[in-house]
């Protein structure tokens, strides 16, 4: 008796999360379907689910307009080398937080995460005019800084968690066996870190591939990601929903598929001692 | 010998790159900042013969149009030199023009022919009578109507209707049952969006934003008379949910024979006897309304325009674009390949001197439309400021959008059209007072 109410509650509990789930991915699948209609198919009313003529002109559209690869090519390098920068500054400041905290490490961390809670706009004309200054306006240099420093108390914050579940006796016990800061960094800490660094990573890498706001304005034709792609494809007074469909379909594919191969290690990483 | 190859392949790798300098240094590059309408989309696809044609390489960066107002505003008035052209509206540019951002455009060549351009669309992108941005395109607001709905019902549409007859109109051509609503109309929050479409029925009953005083003017029963007949009317006849409803959502229903009526940018006329409409055989255009009485008709004027920010590196070749996207020649390259329905209006006279084009059946009301709109004298009363949808001072956006929001919401029944009104009020005065106008 007692087993047949588990696997009903098992059963209704896969309902609730299959349905969850579609709730969830609804919209993105929406945006899929509607790249494979004509204009005028798009706006149907009532919406066409599956029974209409499924075409690949929108793409072929897209793909004739705009340098696709290009856009993806921008993506890749800001998104992965924010991640990689990022990784860098965080793994040591992180350590230092985890294993040497002194008085003010609590604050320390609470202000960095309130550096996220200021508008982006707010410092907008700012980096701006820094930008100009520089020569980093439209380079792929100045999104990889910028994407980095946005991200960077999330990283630190994600790290530190991670390293305050290893036991810090561990690393004394390589420093008693004369391992330098650096061999202790390298050698000790990140291997057994590795889960929570990896999903900090694609959370990051997810984090930077979607941002709008820094990449719209700060890059015009040589630097611009896939986000400026998408927005080239939105428009006020016209039709276009099945283009920017397609468009924001070619978008998120490369993303979806990583994150569909990394799922493991996402879940893995983001539920990492959260239960005890 | 290692270090000899080496020598040698970093002296090859230094000519070519020198020599790929020298060919860039041939062949300049341009930068436009543009918005993904479809005249816009269609001068991108002709981009190559301007190429051929002069030599100039052209970069298109194509944004939506709030992305690309914040984007060229954030770049002119940091001086980024992003951009050598960008698009802009007759909103930005006397504005823009008069901050010194903008370079004028007063040596165009004579085959140009300024001229011809519009008188409308040629004031509205000047300042102090000089021209600042060419105008692409340009638009102004009508009536659009279903001609097999208004005979059913037994009506004639006038040349040009008042907001009474449009009503009766609408009541007569609203059918639940078969999913038709009388009349489809702007309700969106945004200055741009619903805002432009409410303050043009505010001046078509007499209303005005400011008095000569720059002090509000929502307390007069002027507004309270144009809200709540926009209310009831939408209310009565109007689609569900025509709080949110925009341009595109309106164009939408429109295309799919769910509309009697809709007004909205001359501009939608191409739309709706395109291919994409269910209903392209049975539209008929109307100048836009006015109160029975009230003079001013609801009809705005806009245009889309290229224009040359100041500090660009490339100004000679920018305007020889512009001269190019802008001429005679332009209009006739797109009527000889996609036909004279698909040529960029509104901009230049000798369009609607053309036979061809004058058999378009929108193109002589767009014309009219055009015509009829003011921006110097855009109301019943005397108002301090230029502009029909809009107030040209930079302020106005902000305000106007906060003021949108407002009305939106009592569209959408969350408050009484009192409230909006008063909300409207204070908004507008505290935001004039911080500016220094009051």
């Amino acid at each position: 008796m007692a087993r047949a109410v588990t696997s009903r509650r098992k059963l209704i509990n896969t309902g609730i999360a299959w349905a969850i789930g579609l709730l969830i991915f609804f919209p993105i699948l929406w945006t899929i379907l509607t790249s494979f209609k004509t204009e005028a198919q798009a706006i149907a009313s009532p919406p066409l689910f599956i029974n209409f003529d499924w075409t690949l002109e929108n793409y072929g559209v897209v793909m004739e307009r705009s340098n696709y690869a290009r856009f993806l090519w921008n993506s890749i390098i800001i998104a992965g080398g924010s991640t990689i920068l990022g990784l860098i500054i965080a793994v040591p400041a992180a350590w230092s937080m985890a294993f040497v905290p002194s008085k003010r490490t609590k604050d320390i961390l609470l202000w960095m995460l309130s550096t996220k809670m200021l508008p982006a706009v707010g410092v907008l004309y700012p980096i701006y005019l820094l930008f100009i200054q520089l020569g980093l306006l439209d380079s792929r240099a100045g999104l990889v800084i910028v994407m980095m420093l946005i991200n960077l108390p999330i990283i630190i914050w994600m790290l530190y968690t991670y390293f305050r579940e290893i036991p810090g006796e561990i690393l004394e016990a390589a420093r008693m066996d004369g391992a330098t800061l650096k061999e202790e960094l390298i050698y000790i800490l990140t291997p057994m870190a590795i889960p929570g660094i990896a999903s900090t990573m694609l959370l990051n890498f997810i984090l930077a591939w979607n941002e709008a706001f820094w990449t719209l304005n700060l890059t015009a034709v040589d630097a611009a990601p896939l986000t400026a792609f998408i927005a080239s494809y939105s428009s006020p007074e016209g039709l276009f929903f099945a283009k920017l469909s397609a468009a924001s379909t070619m978008a998120i594919a490369p993303i979806l598929i990583l994150g569909w191969f990394s799922q493991k290690q996402l879940v893995r990483g983001l539920t990492f001692g959260a239960v005890k | 010998m290692h270090l000899k190859n080496a020598l040698r392949a970093a002296s090859a790798l230094t000519l070519v790159a020198a020599t790929g300098a020298i060919a860039a240094g041939h062949s300049p590059t341009i930068t436009i900042a543009t918005v993904n309408n479809g005249d816009m989309i269609r001068m991108q696809g002709y981009t190559d013969q301007f190429t051929a044609e002069t030599g100039i390489n052209v970069e298109w960066v194509t944004l939506e149009e709030n992305v690309l107002r914040q984007r060229v505003t954030t770049d002119i008035t940091t001086r980024g030199g992003q951009f050598d052209i960008m698009t802009i509206g007759m909103y930005e540019t006397p504005i823009w023009g008069s901050n010194g951002w903008l370079v004028p455009l007063d040596d165009l060549s004579a085959e140009y022919d300024v001229d011809d351009i519009l008188p409308a669309m040629r004031n509205g992108l000047s300042h102090d009578g000089t021209l600042y941005a060419a105008p692409f395109y340009g638009e102004s607001s009508m009536v659009m109507y279903r001609t097999d709905l208004m005979e059913k019902a037994g009506l004639e549409m006038p040349v040009a209707p008042t907001w009474q007859f449009i009503r009766e109109a609408a009541a007569a051509m609203d059918d639940p049952a078969n999913d038709i609503n009388g009349i489809c109309l702007r309700g969106k929050a945004g200055w741009g969006e619903g805002g432009a479409f409410i303050t043009v029925t505010g001046n078509s009953f007499g209303a005005r934003w400011f008095d000569e005083g720059w002090n509000a003017q929502f307390d007069q029963p002027e507004w309270a008379d144009a809200l709540n007949f926009y209310v009831n009317l939408m209310n009565d006849y109007g689609p569900e949910g025509y709080a949110t409803n925009g341009f595109n959502e309106n164009l939408s229903l429109f295309n799919q024979g769910k509309c009697g009526m809709w007004i909205d940018a001359t501009v939608a006329a191409s739309f709706v006897t395109g291919d994409d409409s269910t209903v392209a055989d049975h539209v008929g255009f109307a100048l836009a309304p006015n109160a029975e009485g009230i003079e001013k008709r609801a009809n705005w004027l806009w245009a889309w325009a290229l224009a040359i920010p100041a500090g660009t590196q490339q100004e000679a070749e920018a305007k020889q674009f512009i001269e190019w996207a802008t001429s005679k020649d332009y209009i006739e390259l797109v009527a000889a390949n996609e036909g004279w329905a698909n040529v960029p209006p509104g901009a230049r006279t000798s369009l609607y001197e053309t036979p061809e084009y004058q058999d378009v059946p929108f193109a002589q009301m767009t014309l009219d439309s055009i015509n009829a709109a003011d921006p110097t004298d855009p109301t019943v009363d005397p108002v301090p400021y230029v502009g029909i949808q809009f107030v040209a001072i930079p302020e106005f956006a902000g305000i106007a959008t906060e003021v949108s929001q407002e009305f939106s919401a009592a569209y959408a029944g969350q408050q009484s059209i009192e409230e909006a009104l008063e909300k409207a009020q204070a908004i507008t005065n505290e935001a004039m007072e911080a500016a220094g106008y009051r």
